[in-house]
């Protein structure tokens, strides 16, 4: 199969074009064909992502299953991956299927909630596979359109309000990233990556309205860049976009928002910042550790005083996207292996964490953690997989959560000791909160009148969960299964990356040789 | 003499209709002719533009070069005559059902087409002026066409005071630029102002701009904007934002290229601030609106800025992202009006934006294609708006106005949030009474044609139908 990354991103498009076109009718007849089709549609995109993945040759550093077509304006639609987009497409497919099962009960035109879902999957797909700048910066930003809608139409009561922060949010930090990839078109007259890869983007300092600006040009694009990864990881400052639109999306949007959604800002680190502008990104290293080493702390903190359950999921989320930044610009074997592995297993977690949520939430219709307690006692069930995922989410040695901990951790003690003291308390944190939370909602007398008549999990439910069982403890017993793929293609990044960085230096040090 | 009459031959045939129409109506049957008259008049347009866009390559000159017909000029005239032609008819039936369908509208129409056609050939000041006065004069009347309600009068009134103060502004710039470049011809004045320009040549050159900085609602001469669009029927608003808008930018990139080309540096400024002003003044502006039809006011002032853009670059790619930018704007802006024209409660045209709430339950397919133009108009990938915007930013960038593109999309995320908020009355809302029900099937015909237009045109394999190779031969026309 010669196209088979454009056949994979573009059938979830079909499956949403079948739907918009022949279902008619509200009936429970067409909402029940609604969900059958999407999550058909979506278990063929995965069983078709398989052939990507048998096919990969993880030794093979370049792009593989190369596509390329011109395009208006000089752009190219080029499609390929290699080792550090491979698994997000698989991660992405993967989770697509669950995500359309999981919102089996929703009830509120069904039709447009399951394209909405289906446009996104193509989406998302495209944006880790997209090898031409303006191609990429579309599948990114038109991520927004079905996201602002999934929160808008089918959230909680204050969806308006987390609908538009979102939107203008993430919208604003995208700009900035157009303008530098208007830069970058203009300096390398091409918008293929797999050139611009390999382009030398200016860094010589020069001064900007009185400031000089350390690593020229590379800085400012890498500001550019920066403001919209920070936003969509999202790092802190920049995150307070992101508790409203998980506590206001419905489950299947927090899933994808947590799961896929956040891994394109660490993805996008990795393809653009750290190799297009390693003299950018090694001037704003520290800042980023250290805004990681915060976010660690500061969100895990947060997350202590968090009433409501998806809250305090969201805020652990931004703290263990903390742990992905900071293992991403120790810029060494370990801390970008951890990073990537991080990411996958985040997806995972996390994932599995908010549906959690949504099981009690579907039978009390709250969140708040006061409302709950005791659940062990009716639920046996549902009390042993949220432990696991609590346990795994703490980073429990033997799942996934711990391997990507731990090789960030250890990546960035190599490059700076003070940081990773900082963030090792976050360690502790977690378990902190996460305990607490378990705790709370699941141990204890059952006491609460209301909540004397609930049932357990269902079959489907506990469908949903087993793979993400699986997978949790697979990765986390067997990490080489991720680290292999990804392996080769890390070490290529940090050689070229070290390359960069040794050649600039020198010529810099030439340069005030002469002077 | 011949050969000068081949040349304007389009506009000759145009001007002999709207007179023979005028003649034919009066003398029959006066109103009742309108409606055929409206699909006549769209016919012929439509056939112009045809034969217009298919008419050889070239440039040729009439009447001692003040008149030109260049590759740029043709561009200009093909978008000019369709955006006209649907705008026509998509008003037709809105206007019969309002008794406001008169035979005079289709005529005023063609009349300033020609108008239109000659400021986008013009190779002179004074050709300018005539073109330019005759697209006005027009445009006056049609903007109070409903003589029995204050507020398109009051639209009409205004625009003409307002209008009036412009045409003298544009005058007295174009007296200054003869009396200091001895000529009205742009091959003469363009001599004049090589590389270095005379005081009283500059402030010409100011004078001039700041007149058709007013016909394209560039602030700070955008004041009868908002009151214009929203007072005059909604078929001659559309109108107003479309064609008009066109071929006053059109023509602003003829005087500063043709006419003062030489002189780069000093206009680069001028039209770069008329273009960070207009897009932020457009954005924010329009949040507090409640009106679709002002906010659409707005909505085109910050276009124009947007389009300006591409002008300030002072390149031939950037002459080339503004004809790209126009054509876009163009489309969406029919898509659009075809949409408010079919808003209607109780057989009334309503233009507020709350009334559209929860419109998406009530028509599904008319919620989604309004959706893509909204996303469109917000700049939002992967829609047809957002290669607009990548065109001009990437002109601007390129010229050397980096902040320039900054401060653009900066005033286009501020810009999202009014285009976010209809959508959120026709998805999030809560549900009210709903409105009429659409029934015509010609507007139904435009929202779809220019939502499919803007959502796919953009695909690798269709490439904008090569609108792009079009509007670089164009532009290499007019920049050399």
């Amino acid at each position: 199969m010669e196209n088979v990354l454009s056949i994979t991103t573009f059938i979830p498009l079909i499956g949403a074009a079948i739907l918009a076109i022949f279902l008619r009718g509200e009936d429970d007849a067409a909402q029940r064909n609604a969900k059958w089709v999407a999550l058909a549609t979506t278990t063929v995109t995965f069983f078709v992502s398989l052939f990507i993945l048998f096919d990969f040759d993880p030794n093979n550093t370049g792009f593989q299953f190369v596509e390329e077509r011109t395009w208006l304006m000089g752009l190219q639609y080029k499609m390929g991956v290699d080792g550090i987009s491979v698994l997000f497409v698989m991660l992405t497919t993967f989770m697509m299927p669950l995500t359309i099962a999981a919102s089996w009960n929703v009830k509120h035109r069904v039709k447009e909630y399951m394209i909405a879902f289906l446009i996104l999957e193509t989406l998302m797909l495209g944006v880790f596979m997209a090898l031409d700048l303006v191609l990429f910066y579309l599948f990114f930003e038109a991520g927004l359109i079905p996201m602002f809608l999934i929160i808008g139409i089918w959230g909680g009561k204050a969806r308006i309000y987390a609908s538009f922060k979102f939107f203008l949010y993430t919208f604003l930090g995208s700009v900035l990233m157009l303008i530098a990839m208007v830069a970058m078109f203009a300096d390398a007259g091409t918008t293929d990556m797999t050139v611009l890869l390999r382009h030398e983007f200016a860094s010589e300092t020069f001064p900007l309205m009185g400031v000089t600006v350390v690593g020229g040009m590379q800085t400012l694009m890498f500001l550019a860049f920066f403001a919209s990864f920070a936003v969509k990881m999202p790092m802190w400052p920049v995150h307070t976009w992101l508790p409203d639109a998980h506590v206001q999306a419905p489950t299947a949007g927090s899933v994808v928002l947590a799961a896929i959604l956040l891994k394109m800002g660490g993805y996008g680190f990795l393809r653009f910042s750290l190799p297009m502008f390693p003299v950018g990104s090694e001037v704003m290293t520290p800042l980023v550790l250290w805004l990681s080493a915060i976010a660690i702390v500061y969100t895990s903190l947060v997350a202590l005083a968090q009433e409501d359950m998806k809250k305090l999921i969201a805020y652990s989320s931004v703290a263990h996207m903390g742990f992905v930044t900071m293992g991403i610009f120790a810029a060494n074997q370990q801390g970008i292996d951890g990073a990537i592995f991080q990411m996958i297993s985040h997806g995972f977690i996390s994932g599995a964490l908010f549906l959690c949520v949504s099981v009690i939430y579907d039978r009390m219709h709250t969140r708040e953690i006061d409302a709950y307690g005791g659940l062990v006692n009716r639920m046996p069930a549902y009390a042993l997989i949220f432990m696991f995922f609590t346990m795994a989410n703490v980073g429990l040695p033997g799942t996934s959560g711990f391997v990507g901990e731990f090789l960030t951790l250890v990546g960035v003690f190599k490059v700076n000791t003070w940081v990773a003291l900082v963030a090792v308390s976050g360690v502790i944190l977690s378990a902190g909160y996460a305990l607490w939370l378990y705790r709370r909602v699941v141990m204890g007398d059952l006491i609460k009148e209301s909540l004397k008549s609930i049932t357990d999990m269902t079959r489907l439910e506990r469908a949903i969960f087993a793979p993400l069982v699986v997978m949790t403890l697979l990765l986390g017993v067997y990490p080489s299964l991720v680290l292999d793929i990804i392996g080769p293609s890390v070490e290529a990044l940090i050689s070229n990356y070290d390359t960069a960085l040794a050649e600039a230096h020198s010529a810099s040090q030439i340069a005030s040789g002469v002077e | 003499m011949q050969a000068d009459l081949n040349v304007v031959l389009p506009e000759i045939v145009l001007s002999i209709y709207a007179m023979m129409a005028l003649l034919g109506a009066v003398y029959t049957g006066k109103d009742k002719m309108a409606g055929m008259l409206v699909w006549l008049t769209a016919g012929l347009f439509v056939a112009l533009a045809f034969w217009i866009g298919t008419s050889g390559s070239g440039t040729r000159e009439a009447f001692g070069g003040m008149f030109v017909d260049d590759g740029f000029a043709r561009f200009a005239k093909v978008m000019i005559l369709l955006g006209a032609a649907s705008v026509l008819v998509m008003g037709q039936e809105y206007m019969a059902r309002r008794d406001m369908l008169r035979f005079e509208y289709p005529v005023l129409i063609a009349l300033c087409a020609v108008g239109m056609m000659v400021m986008v050939s013009a190779g002179d000041l004074m050709a300018l002026y005539m073109g330019l006065e005759l697209q006005s004069l027009a445009l006056y009347v049609i903007a109070s066409l409903r003589r029995d309600s204050a507020k398109s009068t009051e639209a009409g009134l205004k625009y003409f005071v307002l209008g009036a103060l412009s045409s003298g502004l544009l005058l007295y710039g174009a007296s200054l630029v003869y009396g200091y470049a001895g000529t009205t011809l742009f091959t003469g004045i363009i001599e004049a102002a090589d590389g270095q320009a005379s005081l009283g040549l500059l402030l010409g050159l100011v004078f001039v701009l700041s007149g058709i900085a007013f016909k394209i609602s560039a602030v700070p001469f955008h004041m009868w904007t908002p009151d214009v669009y929203e007072g005059a029927p909604t078929p001659i608003t559309a109108f107003f934002a479309t064609a008009p808008k066109v071929a006053a930018m059109a023509l602003f990139a003829r005087v500063v290229h043709d006419a003062f080309g030489g002189i780069v540096k000093d206009w680069q400024q001028i039209v770069a601030l008329l273009s960070v002003l207009s897009m932020f003044l457009g954005a924010i502006a329009a949040i507090g609106q409640t009106d679709i039809k002002r906010l659409m006011a707005y909505s085109s002032i910050a276009h124009m800025g947007f389009a300006l853009m591409g002008l300030a670059a002072g390149t031939a790619f950037g002459v080339q992202a503004m004809l790209i930018y126009m054509a876009i704007y163009v489309t969406m802006n029919v898509g659009t009006f075809a949409f408010i024209l079919s808003m209607q409660k109780d057989g009334q045209p309503v233009t507020d934006i709350a009334s559209l709430n929860m419109y998406s339950k009530a028509h599904p397919g008319r919620a989604l294609a309004m959706l893509v133009l909204l996303f469109s108009l917000a700049g939002v990938p992967p829609l047809l708006g957002f290669f607009g915007k990548f065109y001009v930013l990437r002109a601007a960038y390129d010229g050397g106005l980096a902040w320039l593109a900054i401060a653009g999309v900066i005033a286009s995320v501020i810009g999202a949030y009014y285009y976010l908020r209809i959508v959120f009355f026709m998805y999030f809302g809560e549900e009210r009474e709903a409105l009429d029900p659409p029934g015509s099937a010609v507007l139904w015909g435009f929202l779809m044609v220019s939502a499919v237009l803007i959502g796919v045109s953009w695909f690798p394999g269709l490439n904008l139908f090569g609108i792009e190779a079009a509007a670089q031969a164009a532009a290499a026309t007019l920049v050399n």
